[in-house]
């Protein structure tokens, strides 16, 4: 065995050795294990799970075979194709988050057909769905475990992955809808019965299928079926290019997986596709530091919008209208606001590849501040009101509860793990600029019930105002410009990697070009992946009809999960 | 009786029942008036029901295949039995020709059968909803229904006689006279009338929650006309409590005869009546979050002990009088 380089570095007692990525935002380590060691990876993710560290995510790559470079024309000739294929080739890749910054495991399989990986379900819980996806995408999926589809909603056949090369190489095609045959898990036993929710409900909110096993109103189990607002967001960045104004078109798609959280994505996005500009010339690309500052300003501006619309919902849902109202207010000012300043309400496109799409005058700051202060003063009042109304209070206590013990067990992260005494957030680390100058305070919750959930956005937009105080200060004795010079020329074969906490948690990207910057392989993920199956646990021992006061405390992302 | 008593009776009891069926939307739409501005909510023009019902009556009735005929014919069972119950309270005056029928056990009768309907066409379709929602109006039914009759009984006991004419009628007579027991009742109906009208803290009529309804979760497969008929009949019902609440506990200025200018005076009183009323809905409905669909029992157990009590402090403290 060769000593390894002095760079490189063993993680958690584990035989890996891993390398550091050059030019990412934040500190990321890879290791590309060799072909079939399926325990190496194993044993590294059953060690990072023991030392209590948690899965990002995991991915499935195709490449080779007939895959079009982005400037080839959409219909290519089917004899050319069979002339320019290459082998084709798969790989799994696993993200994982260690106290040393970002691990990003890759994993080749032998064979693209019937291709198989280890099943990760049985040390990450919600890497299940994950695999599922994984499948249903690309064709590669885990070896044992839950083998039904799930982004796949028999819209499209059994054995037609949109991922897959040979896919992307052909014009998109129409596929008759068929009735889908899904398999619940039953719930048997006397009195037992199903209530089936969704996708389509009473009211205009997000498509999502909730099966209930109930005994009268007792909830025994809960099962979702989501992937309705699957866009195919991944096929569509397969077919996208970094290069020259391709990438402000590719950020601006990241910027829509989420409309709520839009600002975190399209960062995301941006930190990946950055660091890929980044390695052609290292050190000649470089986000300003003004930008990082803006792009942070945006950031909490969209927490605290998400925050206030949150708690009016949720006194709405415990049918408290005046909750909703004032906070409907509240958030209606501050959104007017940034349509002024930044442009659009939901700050849609503010954060663009190499910095942000608008400066900030002074006059504006002062505005901002001043918003900041009013909303505390009234912030304060309705704290008060929904913290005395005995009514409420009773609907938000114990309701929902999600111990940190099972937090723990089942992966809990974001703003829920936190009102579980998850101490995770992204910010608070000392490697992701423009945070650490900042210096944010991590809010975290024993109770993990929906009043704690509710208490936690009291918490995270009053240190959300604080921050944005201290951004305005640190602006103003920043100069310089807010956007960098997107290059012109791209590396070939580069990986960068973006991972953003947003207001429901930490947003990932992982980006994979090939020449000329067109993008391999885009995978985004959402942390409502590890929450929404936390809160079929939530809801046990719940009665049904507080579900929709638990859902909306956690208010889990449909159209990032499913993208 | 005579031939022109029975004639102005008569019409004093169509009055009644037009003047319900016309102005049970307007109530509802007065409640959403004063939700809205209690909330600082632009509100919804106060007509807007009647405009819901032209729109629903003009619509093609959409059924589920395996819908039996008793969902066809649930709504006008239902709409009838609330149109009845609105006609029977005595509002504008005590001189009408249902009056001896008019019995407060008759009264909650009604209720019940239509309740009874409205139950079985939710569950009729089969689908979870329907069930779930019939299922907690049941829970909710077995709990009122006592409670109300409580109600009535007090009230009957000062009265002698379970007739509602007999009963506004001696209350209305004894304007200087103050019953403790009908206090403990008014709270006591007050807390029936929210819970069997759907309102908040039991039920929420505005919500989009499937999981939280109660009467909404009933009527989700009801469509066209038949939804035009079961909204209304909600209106009716929620016209008829407050009817019920004004005669019990605000008798005063119904008339006791059948002539224009008292069935005028009467018609003023009842309009202001209802519009204070409404109004002290809106303020509840604002002031209260939805309790746990299980605490319900406990809420309308309350009602049922303060019914009780009331009876208790009639008894004990009026003598029996």
């Amino acid at each position: 065995m060769t000593t390894p380089p002095t760079n490189r570095q063993r993680f958690l007692d584990q035989p890996i050795d891993f390398a550091p990525l050059p030019a990412q935002a934040f500190p990321v380590w890879h290791a590309e294990l060799a072909a079939g060691d399926d325990a190496a990876l194993l044993d590294f993710c059953r060690a990072a799970r023991t030392a209590g560290r948690w899965l990002v995510t995991l991915w499935t790559s195709v490449d080779g075979g007939s895959h079009r470079p982005a400037a080839a024309p959409l219909l290519p000739d089917p004899a050319d194709a069979a002339n320019t294929a290459t082998p084709q080739s798969a790989a799994l890749h696993v993200a994982l988050d260690l106290a040393e910054g970002l691990v990003w495991l890759m994993l080749p399989l032998p064979a693209l057909s019937g291709a198989t990986f280890p099943d990760l379900a049985p040390i990450f819980p919600s890497a299940a769905r994950l695999q599922r996806a994984a499948f249903d995408l690309t064709g590669v999926g885990p070896a044992s475990g839950d083998s039904r589809p799930w982004l796949r909603h028999a819209n499209w056949p059994a054995d037609w992955f949109p991922l897959a090369p040979d896919t992307l190489a052909a014009p998109a095609p129409r596929f008759a809808t068929h009735t889908e045959d899904y398999a619940f898990v039953r719930v048997e036993g006397e009195g037992v019965h199903e209530i089936p929710v969704g996708p389509i409900h009473a009211g205009v909110i997000e498509p999502g299928h909730f099966r209930f096993s109930v005994v009268g109103e007792l909830v025994l189990r809960l099962e979702e079926r989501l992937g309705w607002k699957h866009r195919g967001i991944a096929q569509r960045f397969a077919r996208l290019s970094l290069a020259g104004t391709g990438a402000t078109a590719a950020a601006k798609l990241a910027g829509r997986i989420a409309g709520d959280s839009t600002v975190a994505w399209a960062w995301a996005f941006c930190q990946a596709a950055e660091a890929i500009a980044a390695q052609v010339a290292p050190g000649g690309f470089a986000v300003p530091p003004r930008a990082l500052l803006l792009r942070a300003l945006l950031l909490e501006r969209e927490r605290v919008a998400a925050h206030l619309a949150d708690l009016g919902a949720l006194g709405n849902d415990a049918a408290f209208g005046f909750g909703l109202m004032e906070f409907l207010r509240l958030r209606e000012n501050w959104l007017r606001t940034q349509a002024d300043i930044f442009g659009h309400r939901l700050l849609m496109d503010g954060v663009v590849p190499g910095g942000v799409a608008r400066d900030l005058t002074a006059d504006d700051a002062a505005r901002l501040r001043a918003e900041c202060a009013t909303l505390a003063g009234e912030l304060l009042k309705l704290h008060a009101i929904y913290d005395d109304h005995a009514g409420l209070q009773d609907r938000l206590l114990t309701t929902g509860r999600v111990t940190p013990a099972l937090a723990a067990q089942l992966g809990l992260i974001g703003l829920p793990g936190r009102a579980s005494l998850q101490a995770r957030d992204l910010r608070c680390r000392g490697d992701h600029a423009p945070w650490p100058a900042l210096a944010p305070q991590m809010v975290v919750h024993p109770n993990g019930d929906v009043a704690a959930r509710v208490l936690q956005r009291f918490a995270e937009i009053d240190e959300s105002l604080r921050l944005i105080g201290r951004i305005l200060d640190q602006l103003a004795s920043t100069e310089g410009d807010c956007r960098a010079l997107w290059p012109e020329h791209l590396p070939t074969a580069a990986s960068g990697f973006g991972w953003v906490e947003g207001w429901r948690g930490d947003v990932f990207v992982a980006l994979a070009t090939g020449a000329d910057g067109h993008i391999r392989r885009c995978h985004t993920h959402d942390p409502s992946w590890h929450n929404w199956p936390v809160l079929e646990h939530a809801v046990i021992g719940n009665i049904v009809a507080d579900f929709p006061l638990i859902n909306k405390s956690f208010n889990l992302s449909y159209a990032g999960v499913d993208s | 009786m005579t031939i022109y008593a029975f004639a102005t009776q008569l019409l004093t009891q169509l009055l009644e029942l037009v003047i319900a069926l016309a102005l049970a939307p307007l109530l509802s739409g007065w409640v959403a008036v004063c939700r809205a501005r209690l909330q600082k909510r632009c509100p919804p023009p106060p007509l807007l029901p009647y405009h819901t019902l032209l729109k629903l009556f003009r619509k093609d009735v959409l059924l589920a295949h395996n819908a039996s005929s008793l969902f066809r014919v649930a709504p006008y069972i239902i709409f009838s039995c609330m149109a009845l119950a609105s006609a029977i309270v005595p509002t504008l005056s005590t001189e009408l020709l249902f009056a001896p029928a008019a019995d407060a056990i008759a009264l909650v009768g009604l209720f019940a059968l239509a309740r009874v309907f409205i139950a079985l066409a939710g569950m009729d379709v089969g689908t979870a909803f329907g069930s779930l929602g019939a299922r907690r109006e049941m829970l909710i039914g077995f709990l009122a229904e006592p409670a109300l009759l409580m109600v009535f009984f007090t009230a009957s006991i000062i009265s002698g006689s379970t007739s509602l004419a007999t009963i506004v009628g001696t209350l209305a007579h004894h304007e200087f006279v103050i019953y403790p027991s009908l206090a403990f009742a008014g709270v006591a109906f007050t807390m029936v009338s929210l819970a069997e009208n759907g309102r908040v803290p039991v039920d929420n009529p505005s919500t989009h929650l499937e999981l939280t309804m109660i009467h909404e979760a009933m009527i989700l497969e009801y469509s066209g006309r038949h939804l035009a008929l079961i909204e209304w009949a909600a209106s009716l019902k929620l016209f008829a409590y407050s009817c019920l609440g004004i005669a019990l506990f605000f008798p005063f200025g119904v008339a006791e005869s059948t002539g224009p200018g008292a069935l005028a005076v009467a018609g003023v009183f009842l309009v202001g009546k209802l519009a204070f009323g409404g109004f002290v809905l809106a303020l509840i409905e604002t002031l209260n979050a939805k309790m746990r669909v299980f605490r319900t029992p406990e809420f309308l157990g309350t009602a049922f002990l303060l019914a009780v009590l009331a009876i208790l402090v009639h008894l004990l403290l009026e003598g029996g009088r």
